[in-house]
């Protein structure tokens, strides 16, 4: 199974590195939330008594890595029903390597490429922008954008199995995703100071705040802090769900 | 090579449940090229993925190159090639990349794969196509890819869906070429299915019918012809029609002998077989032949007759059942 899932990853990455445009079109939207909405952040931040941090740039950049691993994982699933349409999952599956492989080569295809996209931003941030944070911090953001790429691919690669309509799926995406983004505390975080106690309530019910607070927690170089610990549990527990749920798609029989 | 009994498989398709296959029994012999003929919906392809383990039968059972096909699908995947109806590459890949993967989902180690792509591309007209992106290849090259592609792991048993749906007349004759060399080399077993009944006359040894999921008829080309019309033979005799005319209904099977003008016409089983017989009658008489023809009844004949309708006419039917594959 190593070597397929090896043989695997070796294709769909071969592909992603000979036409690079995922790598801009990735990087576009987090860039220009960077220059666009970074400066207004900085004086947000000066302003807004009871904010988590005083500094824009290490609440910004682990929010848009967190963004950008989740919008690039989870729209996985639509290259895979490109794929189902034109015959290549039906060819792979009519082979005996083992299925779950087909999933895994792919699911690590994508996490490399959010790790990526996650560089990057953090390139950019240090370079154009006076971003101040631990490189032991920046390099725990760039596993955090990995495994959360692994959690949404997967999980996007089985949605998009079930459902089958190239139509369907992205719509569908989006409607989930923005809420989900919203309630996250990706642009503002969603702090008891802030929020209005029932926004609040529900922002904590989204595994994905407690992913974003973990990058947040990560930026500031406070790796003992119990948000870290929440956020990495949660990450976890999110890949493994998702990765149980593809792996059974993908080896049921008439998916 | 391939036993299936009863196989079945139902969709339910907006809680109405649809027998595309409806308990089909037939067997393959080591070696032989069958065709599966039926217009669109009748239950190929679904056979076809129910056999090559891209799904599940919801009934009956079937053994695939000496494997089960439910005890034992990974068996099957290791003995089986298979080129689906709807090709099977990727646009943006290039073709020595494309075997070479395939091959190696098989099993081979890298330097067999490069060796086995190689001698692939050769035999299936592809060579010097390696670096090609699939998308820049003609229909007839991408069709031979899937091909190739079904033949990596140079399995005794493959199955071809609709090998030649969508292209040129040319480019169909030269997969036929192509389809009946490798057979010949290699011996290998090849189960293919079809619309075209030109397709089924001349590159099958044996077909099977099939017509809403089951299985109409069964024998070789010539045999349902024959089984199901027989061959219209019209001879020309210098003289005395009448007397020839009595010859030809002493035949064996004869029927429908019809005399016009020096025109005698008839229906027999088997025309060729039967001719040389009228001959030493007529000669026998002293009757002198002029000329014949032998008129064979076409496979669109055969399922006419079979199911009441032309193969051509439900073809233009829409493909209800074959589109519900993907749902």
């Amino acid at each position: 199974m190593l070597r397929d899932t090896g043989l695997i990853f070796t294709r769909d990455m071969r592909l992603a590195l000979r036409s690079p445009t995922w790598l801009l079109i990735g990087i576009m939207q987090p860039l220009l939330y960077l220059f666009l909405f970074g400066p207004l952040m900085v004086t947000v931040v000066d302003n807004t008594p009871g904010f988590p941090s005083d500094d824009a740039w290490t609440v910004l950049t682990p929010a848009l890595i967190v963004q950008t691993a989740l919008f690039s994982g989870s729209f996985a699933g639509v290259g895979l029903l490109t794929e189902y349409r034109v015959g290549v999952v039906d060819r792979f599956r009519g082979t005996p390597a083992s299925r779950s492989a087909l999933l895994f080569g792919k699911v690590l295809a994508q996490a490399v490429q959010a790790v990526a996209q996650s560089t990057l931003i953090v390139v950019v941030t240090l370079l154009v922008f006076d971003l101040d944070a631990p490189l032991s911090g920046m390099l725990l953001s760039l596993a955090i954008a990995a495994v959360l790429a692994i959690s949404l691919s997967s999980g996007s690669y089985a949605l998009a199995l079930i459902l089958k309509s190239e139509a369907a799926f992205p719509s569908l995406m989006n409607m989930v995703l923005l809420p989900l983004l919203l309630l996250s505390g990706v642009l503002l975080p969603v702090t008891r100071e802030l929020a209005p106690g029932w926004l609040y309530a529900l922002a904590r019910i989204n595994p994905l705040t407690h992913v974003v607070d973990a990058g947040r927690a990560a930026f500031r170089g406070d790796l003992s802090s119990t948000g870290l610990l929440t956020g990495c549990l949660v990450l976890v527990v999110m890949a493994a769900l998702a990765l149980v749920w593809g792996t059974r798609t993908f080896q049921k029989e008439n998916a | 090579m391939i036993t299936v009994r009863g196989l079945a498989r139902q969709f339910t398709v907006r809680g109405r449940t649809v027998d595309a296959v409806k308990g089909i029994d037939f067997d393959v012999a080591a070696g032989e090229l069958v065709g599966f003929l039926g217009p669109n919906g009748a239950g190929k392809t679904t056979t076809l993925r129910m056999l090559t383990t891209l799904l599940r039968p919801t009934g009956g059972t079937a053994t695939v190159g000496g494997c089960d096909l439910l005890t034992d699908p990974q068996g099957v995947r290791r003995r089986i090639g298979y080129v689906a109806q709807g090709g099977s590459t990727w646009p943006d890949s290039r073709v020595a990349e494309e075997i070479e993967l395939q091959a190696r989902l098989y099993g081979l180690s890298r330097a067999d794969a490069r060796r086995r792509g190689t001698l692939l591309a050769e035999q299936l007209d592809l060579a010097g196509l390696d670096q090609r992106p699939a998308k820049t290849l003609s229909g007839g090259q991408r069709r031979r890819l899937d091909i190739a592609l079904g033949l990596v792991h140079d399995p005794a048993l493959v199955f071809l869906d609709e090998p030649t749906s969508g292209l040129d007349p040319q480019s169909r004759a030269n997969l036929w070429e192509h389809v009946r060399r490798m057979r010949a080399e290699q011996g290998m077993t090849v189960f293919l299915t079809t619309h075209y009944l030109d397709e089924a006359d001349s590159l099958c040894d044996r077909i099977l019918v099939t017509d809403h999921g089951t299985i109409v008829a069964e024998g070789t080309p010539d045999e349902l012809k024959a089984r199901v019309t027989g061959d219209a033979v019209a001879v020309d005799v210098a003289d005395r029609a009448a007397e020839a005319a009595e010859l030809a209904e002493q035949l064996p099977g004869a029927e429908e002998v019809t005399v016009a003008q020096d025109t005698v016409r008839f229906r027999v089983p088997r025309g060729d077989s039967a001719l040389p017989e009228l001959l030493r009658a007529l000669d026998g008489r002293g009757i002198l032949m002029t000329s014949v023809q032998i008129n064979r009844p076409t496979l669109d004949d055969v399922f006419l007759s079979l199911t009441g309708r032309s193969l051509r006419d439900s073809e233009a039917a829409p493909p209800a059942m074959e589109a519900t594959h993907a749902a």
